[in-house]
């Protein structure tokens, strides 16, 4: 046993590379590529700034995946606290020093990019969690003791990021983190307990939107309210999704994106210009892929021996669901616009290294599925 | 160490792995929507959602066709269109509209008023919609404006054609174009689908009565536009198709020479071909200038013509509604022929008047005529003649004379601003007086006063009708093609004079409509209307044309305004002497040459005094000018006969 681990603790190179997960790798390379088509795309058929950058940050945070997945798990389980409470006081800082675009402070200038410290939080918070309840005993899982501590980890960064405001972002987190909480085994009545206080708190909450975020609600649910103000976006997405038909308008013919009718096109609406410009074929292909790379996570899951990496992968991979799902169905028109970024397709820096990251995390539980963590 | 570790971590394992397998089926669950949700929008409604993609993607301007162009008979163009520089101002396509007009007015000549009527115009429409900043302008301006575009965004510069006439001598016939109103848009079917910024329509005349079909279709050029409205390049543009060009049997010569003659009166001439009824002149006066109508007319212009009494924008060759006068005396004494109440010799004593149940009637001729015959009678205009003519004749066979020559109802079709007049007669009065006919009203008929309403191009159609021989015309002033089955007659009469057919049967294989049941009956007015023009004594003597070639058979008349009195009648008041709206109209009707007579005219000269003197000179001019171009209109017409 102590032989097996140091073994797998002093894999050679060769063999860690060797036991990657490929379909996944590939997966995620393919991905990579049809995202530079559509970002080449949306600056209308050249190599302009979208396009050159995004290509640069998928093959730098490529590069920063095989980086994370080659070190030792052990060494990720260990420092899931520190990550954590880097990624917080990063949060933190947004506050103080942040930039502020189109009324909310989400940013802080790095000068070679201005990093989403909220985007890093929502790995941030599956690490911290699945190390959290990795260690804690199943007898202790439901008392109310131990709760309180998740609890804490999970609603300080999601005010700061409501705040800034960012809605969107600050369920995506939460969802993540309460996936964490439901896979480690949290008694389903705590679950009805805090749906209960957040519907008894959603008036309150309600009163702290901002005017634009009611808006946009009210007009998820009645998108013709308004057409050329806040419905623009779901039925300008709707028209450009729906006009692609089976087999799309082709490459660079996307008018809706092309003429300008698609709003946010590089980040939150790329799958509505590849769905036009591919038509349905085209989208099945990325459902496929994003498919193909979720079951490849959750397989990890499977063969990784750690509570820690089962439950991290699981998470990871749900979360990684929850995005793209919640960013197609707000394109499609079945969830308000909330502002979420399609893993790896949108543009979009600290998406990209939050999902990279993440990914590499995974890919580290593959190469070592048998290495314990503690 | 790690047994206790490793049994926890199995039955976590476990949990976890339950509660993955429920999420993960949730999780398909989830996807199946979305793809049945990419099906409903991409696959069920993508017909839908194609049609309102390209209704986002394409935008159409329309384009104003040109104008059909009106011609004179000889092919010169009385209302041809002109290249027009426009600018037009789409509203969304600037960033600051009170800079942008600032910026205009430095470069352009607006003035303030018009710049605070274009914003209220900018607030009432939609931001993609252009509107007219200015549509007249010069070649420099122009070009100047054209150096300065790059700076000037959402400013257009258009080039389009406009209407334009060579001069004002034929405003009345041919009428204006202006801009369509909301009300036109509501009284015109064709102008549906028709309306586009700076498209004009005609608003009277044959601008007006041609409009559906000079007007052409409409093009429009179909535009790829981005979200903002801007262009991005031109799809499908379709021309349009100008409109149908029209010839008219008007003499643009004659016309500008007439409104020479006229100037400075209140007048109308009419001159009419008397075997076809084509329409050599027709000329208001005063008259007006149509250009300044087509780009919007200034108050100032508009004011003057409003205000001014001789009301220049009436076309008063159609609709000025004046009593015939003595130029009814031809019908008068045709009519009694006709109907067996007089013969040609019979005569009256005129004594200056005569008294009928104690109302006095009254001969122009103080001194009376003596003793008159029918040509007597028409020669000196006698009004007893005509009294005892009238009071024998009734005033019902007269109207049904008149009204078969030609009074009483519209000559020219489709003419709005056209008037038909009144021939008066017993049901007449009853219907629309609710009275009932007085004897002395049927004399006053007979010299063409009391209820009678003509208007001049009437009095023309009449003369040329008597002129002809007695048949019965169809006035025209669109030229189709050349008929002439009068003159085709009379040709044929000529080269087979011992024809056995009789002459209804005749008339009907010419298809002609004779208006008398013995033309020798006309041929004697025919001849007393020679001697009233050209035998001394006659009331257009002074005026005769001696060389036969223009010699003219005519009939004055005056109508009255005023009834003199008493004391002006002792006084001998001149027509002179009396206020310029108490004169009398002139009037003067007459065909020439006399030997073989060719054109019809009437004048009349609105408060001219008598028709001998204010209206026969000019027609005398007139019917000059008219016959000189004859060699060349019948060159014309032999010329489109072999065209066709």
């Amino acid at each position: 046993m102590l032989q097996q681990r140091s073994i797998h603790s002093s894999l050679a190179l060769k063999d860690r590379i060797l036991s990657f997960d490929y379909i996944l790798v590939i997966s995620i390379f393919i991905l990579g590529i049809v995202s530079m088509f559509a970002m080449y795309s949306t600056d209308g058929g050249e190599f302009k700034y979208h396009t050159n950058s995004h290509i640069l940050r998928f093959f730098v945070f490529f590069g920063l995946f095989f980086i994370i997945s080659l070190i030792q798990i052990r060494f990720w389980h260990n420092q899931s606290y520190i990550i954590y409470i880097l990624f917080f006081l990063l949060l933190l800082a947004v506050k103080y020093f942040g930039l502020t675009s189109s009324g909310s402070k989400r940013w802080l200038d790095l000068y070679f990019m201005n990093l989403q410290p909220s985007e890093l939080m929502k790995v941030g918070l599956i690490l911290f969690l699945a190390k959290y309840y990795h260690r804690i005993s199943i007898e202790n899982m439901n008392s109310i003791r131990y709760l309180f501590i998740p609890i804490v980890a999970l609603v300080a960064p999601l005010l700061l990021v409501a705040t800034q405001p960012d809605l969107g972002t600050s369920i995506l987190i939460a969802s993540g983190g309460i996936v964490v909480a439901w896979l480690a085994g949290v008694r389903i009545k705590f679950f009805i307990y805090s749906l209960v206080a957040f519907v008894a708190l959603m008036p309150v909450a309600i009163s702290f939107l901002k005017p634009y975020q009611k808006s946009r609600i009210l007009t998820f649910l009645n998108p013709e309210r308004d057409p050329l103000g806040a419905g623009y976006q779901i039925i300008q997405s709707k028209i450009a999704i729906g006009s692609g038909g089976l087999f799309g308008k082709g490459f660079l013919n996307g008018s809706q994106s092309y003429l300008d009718y698609l709003p946010e096109k590089h980040t939150d609406f790329i799958f509505t210009l590849f769905s036009e410009e591919f038509g349905f074929f085209g989208s099945i292909f990325i459902l496929f892929l994003y498919a193909l790379i979720i079951s490849r996570i959750i397989i990890i899951g499977n063969v990784t021996r750690s509570t820690f990496g089962k439950l991290y992968c699981y998470s990871f991979a749900t979360a990684f669901f929850i995005y793209v799902v919640v960013n197609m169905m707000m394109v499609l028109g079945l969830l308000p616009i909330v502002g979420s970024p399609l893993p790896i397709m949108s543009y979009g820096g600290s998406s990209m290294m939050a999902i990279m990251f993440g990914l590499g995390i995974a890919m580290s539980c593959k190469v070592y599925k048998d290495s314990p963590v503690n | 160490m790690l047994s206790p570790g490793s049994g926890n971590t199995v039955i976590k394992s476990k949990l976890i792995g339950r509660r993955m397998f429920l999420l993960t089926a949730a999780k398909a669950v989830v996807l199946v929507g979305v793809v049945g949700r990419l099906i409903s929008l991409q696959i069920n409604q993508s017909t839908k959602y194609k049609s309102l993609s390209d209704k986002n993607r394409f935008r159409e301007w329309k384009l104003a066709p040109e104008r059909g162009v009106i011609k004179d008979f000889f092919g010169q163009e009385i209302a041809s269109n002109e290249p027009l520089y426009q600018v037009h101002l789409v509203p969304e396509n600037t960033k600051n509209l009170n800079q942008l007009f600032v910026r205009l007015k430095g470069i352009l000549n607006i003035s303030d008023k018009k710049i605070s009527y274009l914003k209220r115009v900018i607030k009432k429409q939609k931001p993609w919609e252009p509107v007219v900043v200015s549509d007249n302008l010069n070649w420099s301006e122009f070009s100047r404006l054209n150096l300065f575009l790059h700076e000037l965004n959402g400013v257009e510069p258009i080039v389009s054609v406009a209407r334009t006439y060579p001069d004002n001598s034929s405003a009345h016939i041919l009428g204006y174009v202006s801009q369509i109103s909301a009300k036109d848009l509501k009284t015109k079917k064709y102008l549906k689908n028709l309306s586009v910024p700076g498209m004009t329509i005609g608003k009277t005349g044959l601008e007006r009565k041609l409009d559906k079909e000079i007007i052409g279709q409409i093009g429009f050029q179909r535009y790829e536009v981005n979200a903002f409205g801007k262009r991005i390049k031109e799809i499908q543009i379709n021309e349009g198709q100008a409109g149908k060009s029209f010839k008219t049997t008007l003499d643009y010569e004659v016309q500008k020479y007439v409104n020479e003659l006229l100037e400075d009166k209140a007048a109308a001439v009419c001159v009419m071909d008397i075997y076809n009824g084509d329409i050599v002149s027709l000329v208001s006066a005063p008259t007006f200038e149509p250009n300044a109508f087509v780009h919007g007319l200034d108050k100032k212009y508009w004011d003057s013509l409003i205000q001014n009494g001789k009301k220049p924008l009436t076309n008063k060759a159609v609709s000025g509604l004046y009593p015939p006068g003595s130029t009814i005396k031809t019908l008068v004494a045709l009519s009694a022929l006709e109907n067996g109440i007089i013969t040609p010799l019979d005569t009256f004593r005129c004594n200056g008047k005569i008294e009928l149940h104690g109302e006095k009637f009254h001969c122009w001729e103080k001194k009376g005529h003596g003793i008159v015959n029918l040509r007597k009678g028409i020669q000196r205009s006698c009004d007893v003649y005509f009294y005892e003519v009238a009071r024998k004749l009734g005033v019902d066979r007269l109207a049904k004379t008149a009204k078969d020559f030609g009074l009483g109802k519209q000559v020219l079709s489709d003419f709005k601003e056209e008037r038909s007049g009144v021939v008066p007669n017993t049901k007449w009065k009853k219907k629309f007086i609710g009275q009932n006919w007085y004897i002395g009203e049927t004399l006053h008929s007979g010299i063409g006063q009391g209820y009678f309403q003509s208007t001049p191009i009437q009095l023309c159609l009449m003369t040329a009708q008597i002129g002809n021989g007695g048949y019965k015309i169809k006035p025209r002033i669109i030229f189709e093609k050349n008929n002439n089955n009068l003159r085709d007659y009379i040709k044929y009469k000529r080269e087979n004079p011992d024809e056995p057919l009789p002459n209804d049967l005749l008339f009907k294989n010419f298809n002609l409509q004779p208006l008398f049941n013995d033309q020798k009956n006309i041929n004697l007015i025919k001849d007393a209307m020679y001697s009233s023009s050209n035998e001394p004594g006659g009331t257009s003597y002074r005026h005769r044309m001696e060389n036969p070639k223009f010699t003219f058979a005519g009939k004055t008349g005056s109508s009255q305004i005023k009834r003199f009195t008493e004391e002006q009648r002792e006084a001998e008041v001149k027509q002179i002497e009396l206020d310029y709206k108490d004169r009398d109209h002139a009037l003067f009707v007459a065909f020439a040459p006399y030997k073989d007579p060719k054109y019809a005219i009437s004048v009349v000269v609105e408060h001219g005094g008598s028709g001998g003197s204010a209206a026969a000179p000019i027609a005398k001019k007139v019917i000059k000018k008219v016959l000189e171009r004859h060699d060349l209109r019948k060159a014309q017409t032999n010329l489109t006969d072999k065209s066709i």
